[in-house]
């Protein structure tokens, strides 16, 4: 009966956690869904507490309650003072939190009962699981101190690094045949290490500007080291979240490979422009022009539709709150403000709309690429803030490009395009950017807050 | 190095090669700049004023005795004797049709560089006099055409009756053509262009007015020009643009014409039996009037009235009429070719040849006669269109994968899983299907995510991953005295980070939500 019970708990957090996503996906239900992702967890641990504390000492109650109170003190702390510039970091050191946990529990599971003549496939089970959690654990680790700029973020290019990542993947296949055969904890922990090397040296030849694709991707394997371990416990609430987390992980990353016009391999395989293509640097893209921001604020004055592009930078100039303050003067002044979004403007999916909503813009005037692209003609004044690749005219022009067949926000088909940059430095890519030389477009070089902040002041 | 600015001394000129706004851009380059008393006079800039913008104000002589002349129009046989050899002299030439200057330029010595003569290239493009001359001569055009013209140009319902709108045509739709259409839509004008250029269509629609195509029966390639100008076009365009104009001639009240290639005659659009079938007080404004007319009967720098009463303007010195913007623009454009020579910014002049822009517009050096200058390609529209049809190659599909080949990868994925499905306990299985399962809901699931979210959706994805402290509770629970303290040591590290990441996740996504507000 109680197992029954246990289980019909479990079918119905499984539900629940389903129905949290599907809430996230339209802004008037999200909340909701994070109300259902709550209430599916709190059952999912009410049930699995009766379960683990029958007939227990006091000593197992109190080592969970304490366990449980470190961690939650912890989570809340965070989730209390992380900043929205932060996100990206926050995520992936939650991402590291599970593979770590996956780690854990697989060689539990091995101690607790592998040892005994336990069959095969749970031994795969067990291996693939402390396999996919090493490698989320470093990966997702790597991740979080480039991110945080801790350290750099430019790709590491080991020689012969994608021999490295096969040889390891080669030799933990081997390690696992032995692992099965001989019951023995070294091959699972020689494994463990070599998986811990790989996961941070796959993060660690990735570039900072494809992180976007590399957190969703971090996010996806978090999701299967989670199923992983439910197929080990023979649990299918774990099962069940696991591939729900490990799906829309992988959704996550197709969708943001698709936007930089690149397939999940190459960014997987590392270093953007590492395979010697061309930074066609002698091509004469002619002069660029500088504005003031006086000038700006004329334009913007007498523009009757105005477009911001965000990107990292604005992210990084800490710029979204001037921004939000000039959005809503102007549109006080009846001037039509919107913001578009690049899927892969920021360092994770959906970055720049959690900036803007912490400014307090209004999420039914933050558009993404596809729905405001067709609207940059009837444009007067595009302002392209902290972005560069994402508004790359070459993209779509230039065939030769490294960038070519991206899809970018075409803002160079509006009136006046203001482009604010620190200095003339190509973006990310490395590659230059034609749109600073276009007759239409002016640079406003300098901090982007500051600049923002000018524009206010002469408004 | 010294600028002189002298005063302009042909008729009718009211322009100055300089106003206090680009003296001070001036001096910043380096330059000492001497401008000759009066010079601005007409056009509304004090000698005051240029002195409080850092120039000298000088005499006549000492003007021109400047190391660099910045003037608006070609010097006069006169002011010719007043410049020194090696001078270098900026002004409007044009060489093309002025064989005689151009050769007596280079008798005198002086590096000259006619402001005229800059190729239509993008990155020239802020140094364009025509470009900028054109706009204020279009916008003119239209203001001197609404002058004469005795009606309003917007329709109107008047207590005292209902006034029509003006019809107004424009021929030809280059920088001026689009100034008058933009000039004569802001006063209410209902107004049609033409141009023998198709391309421009998109630009005449963007400004309010409605194209008219001249209807060819073979699309003639060759109208795409090479150097950002209009050509000459063949006979049978001629034709077919001679009716249109006809067509048009009696239902307007306004034509204004702008084609004006340069240094060649000015090709005739409007005949004068095309005149004599416009209304009685229609106005005709004959931009090109300085090079032979547009518009039969058109004299140069005259009104002239026909015998069916339309007039015919013919004034040649449109731009002048704006004396303080069209020298503002033009000291403007002076100022972008000075930065351009002065790499260094310390009021030292290096002329560069090996820079088309330089190179194209300067006419004679040191006795040396460099008109007329290397042919150049400029246009931008060739070279988009190769680009646009190459984009359509690449984003050409993919040939599609041979089908059988997806066939066979899934046969082998299907035995593979077999094999594996033969060799595990029925308990495995079941959990499987469940996986599967999970996997397809969550792909349909999430793709329905709006982008907008997929911040929030990654956290609360965080904190459901969380649940793997499942595994580890029943393993903290359920141990007991006899069990390896390892075991002990792990779950509860397990359990410990799988909790941040459910309180955290769960927090942090609701911080998020709640920032997400409608206008």
């Amino acid at each position: 009966m109680d197992i029954a019970l246990i289980s019909a708990a479990y079918i119905v957090a499984a539900l629940l956690f389903i129905l949290s996503l599907a809430g996230l996906s339209k802004h008037e239900t999200a909340r909701d869904g994070n109300v259902l992702g709550m209430i599916g967890m709190a059952l999912a641990l009410v049930a699995t507490l009766w379960l683990a504390l029958r007939g227990s000492s006091a000593l197992n109650w109190l080592l969970i309650a304490v366990a449980m109170a470190i961690g939650a003190a912890i989570g809340i702390w965070r989730a209390r003072i992380v900043e929205m510039t932060g996100m990206p970091e926050l995520i992936a050191m939650l991402h590291s939190f599970v593979g770590a946990a996956a780690v854990l529990v697989g060689f539990n599971t091995f101690l607790a009962t592998g040892t005994e003549g336990s069959d095969g496939v749970h031994l795969v089970e067990i291996f693939l699981g402390v396999f996919i959690g090493a490698v989320t654990f470093t990966g997702s680790i790597v991740a979080f101190l480039k991110l945080s700029a801790r350290i750099s973020s430019k790709p590491l290019m080991l020689p012969a690094r994608h021999w490295l990542n096969l040889a390891a993947l080669v030799v933990s296949a081997t390690l696992l045949v032995w692992f099965v055969v001989s019951h023995s904890i070294v091959p699972l922990a020689v494994m463990t290490a070599i998986a811990l090397a790989f996961g941070w040296h796959l993060v660690a030849s990735i570039g900072g500007g494809d992180m976007p694709v590399v957190v969703s991707m971090l996010n996806s394997y978090s999701g299967w080291a989670a199923a992983a371990a439910g197929f080990m416990l023979g649990n299918d609430l774990l099962i069940v979240t696991g591939a729900l987390v490990g799906s829309s992980g992988a959704y996550l990353s197709y969708i943001m490979c698709k936007a930089m016009n690149r397939s999940f391999v190459s960014v997987i395989a590392g270093g953007f422009g590492s395979d010697g293509a061309v930074t066609s640097g002698d091509v004469d893209y002619g002069d660029h022009r500088e504005t003031s921001a006086d000038e700006v604020a004329d334009l913007l004055t007498h523009a009757s539709s105005v477009v911001i592009t965000p990107g990292y930078g604005m992210a990084v100039a800490q710029a979204q709150y001037p921004v939000a303050d000039l959005t809503a003067k102007l549109r006080e002044r009846g001037v039509d403000v919107r913001f578009g979004i690049h899927p892969v403007a920021g360092r994770l999916p959906g970055h720049m709309n959690v900036l803007l909503a912490e400014a307090k813009v209004p999420y039914d005037i933050v558009l993404e690429m596809d729905e405001i692209n067709d609207d940059f003609p009837e444009t007067d004044v595009v302002l392209v803030i902290g972005a560069n690749d994402t508004v790359n005219p070459a993209a779509a022009e230039d065939p030769s490009s490294p960038i070519a067949g991206m899809p970018v926000l075409e803002v160079w088909n509006a009136k006046d395009v203001v482009v604010f940059k620190r200095s003339m430095n190509a973006g990310y890519a490395g590659v230059q950017n034609p749109l600073f030389f276009r007759d239409n477009s002016a640079m406003l070089f300098g901090d982007a807050k500051e600049r923002v902040e000018d524009i206010i002041k002469a408004l | 190095m010294q600028i002189g600015v002298p005063r302009e001394t042909r008729a009718r000129e009211t322009r100055v090669a300089a106003t206090p706004k680009t003296v001070e851009a001036l001096v910043g380059l380096g330059y000492d700049v001497a401008v000759e008393t009066g010079a601005g006079e007409r056009a509304s800039f004090s000698d005051e004023a240029y002195a409080a913008a850092g120039a000298h104000v000088v005499d006549r002589a000492e003007a021109w005795g400047s190391a660099i002349v910045h003037k608006v129009n070609a010097p006069s046989a006169d002011e010719m004797a007043l410049l020194r050899p090696g001078t270098v002299l900026v002004s409007l030439m044009a060489p093309a049709i002025s064989p005689d200057l151009v050769e007596r330029l280079r008798a005198a010595g002086v590096t000259a560089m006619a402001m005229d003569a800059v190729p239509r290239i993008s990155r020239a493009q802020s140094l364009d006099v025509l470009s900028s001359m054109a706009n204020i001569a279009g916008y003119r055009a239209v203001v001197e055409a609404a002058h004469e013209f005795g009606s309003f140009f917007t329709g109107q319902v008047t207590a005292a009756g209902k006034v029509p709108p003006a019809k107004v045509l424009v021929a030809g739709a280059g920088v001026a053509g689009l100034a008058a259409i933009g000039t004569a839509r802001s006063l209410g004008a209902i107004v049609r262009a033409t141009d023998a250029r198709a391309e421009v269509a998109e630009q005449v629609e963007s400004m309010g007015a409605d194209f008219l195509p001249v209807v060819l029966p073979e699309v003639d390639e060759a109208a795409a020009s090479s150097d950002g100008y209009a050509k000459e076009m063949g006979e049978e365009y001629n034709r077919r643009a001679a009716e249109l104009y006809a067509a048009q001639a009696p239902d307007v009240d306004i034509i204004v014409t702008t084609a004006l290639i340069p240094g060649r005659p000015a090709p005739r659009l409007i005949t004068a039996e095309m005149v004599a079938t416009m209304k009685p007080g229609s106005v005709v404004v004959d931009m090109a009037a300085s090079n032979g007319g547009n518009v039969e009967g058109s004299v140069a720098d005259e009104l002239v009235v026909t015998a069916n009463g339309v007039k015919i303007i013919g004034y040649t010195d449109l731009a002048a009429r704006l004396p303080t913007q069209a020298s503002q623009l033009y000291g403007t454009n002076l100022v972008n070719l000075m930065k351009l020579l002065t790499p260094g910014k310390d009021g030292q002049l290096v002329l560069d040849f090996d820079d088309v822009v330089q190179r194209n517009m300067t006419v004679a050096r040191d006795g040396e006669l460099l008109w007329p200058p290397p042919a150049i390609q400029v246009s931008a529209a060739p070279v988009v269109a190769a680009s646009a049809s190459s984009k359509q190659v690449a984003k050409e599909p993919e040939p599609p994968k041979d089908p059988r080949r997806r066939y066979v990868g899934m046969a082998i994925g299907a035995a593979v899983f077999a094999l594996i499905a033969a060799f595990s306990p029925a308990s495995f299985l079941g959990h499987f299907t469940v996986f599967a399962l999970a996997v397809v809901v969550g792909y349909y699931v999430i793709g329905h995510v709006h982008h907008a979210l997929h911040t929030p959706l990654m956290s609360v994805t965080n904190a459901i991953s969380g649940i793997i402290v499942v595994g580890a509770l029943i393993q903290l629970g359920r141990w007991a005295g006899g069990m390896s303290g390892a075991i002990l040591v792990l779950a509860f590290l397990a359990t410990l980070i799988a909790s941040i990441n459910i309180f955290g996740g769960f927090l942090v996504t609701r911080r998020m939500l709640t920032m997400f507000r409608k206008g």
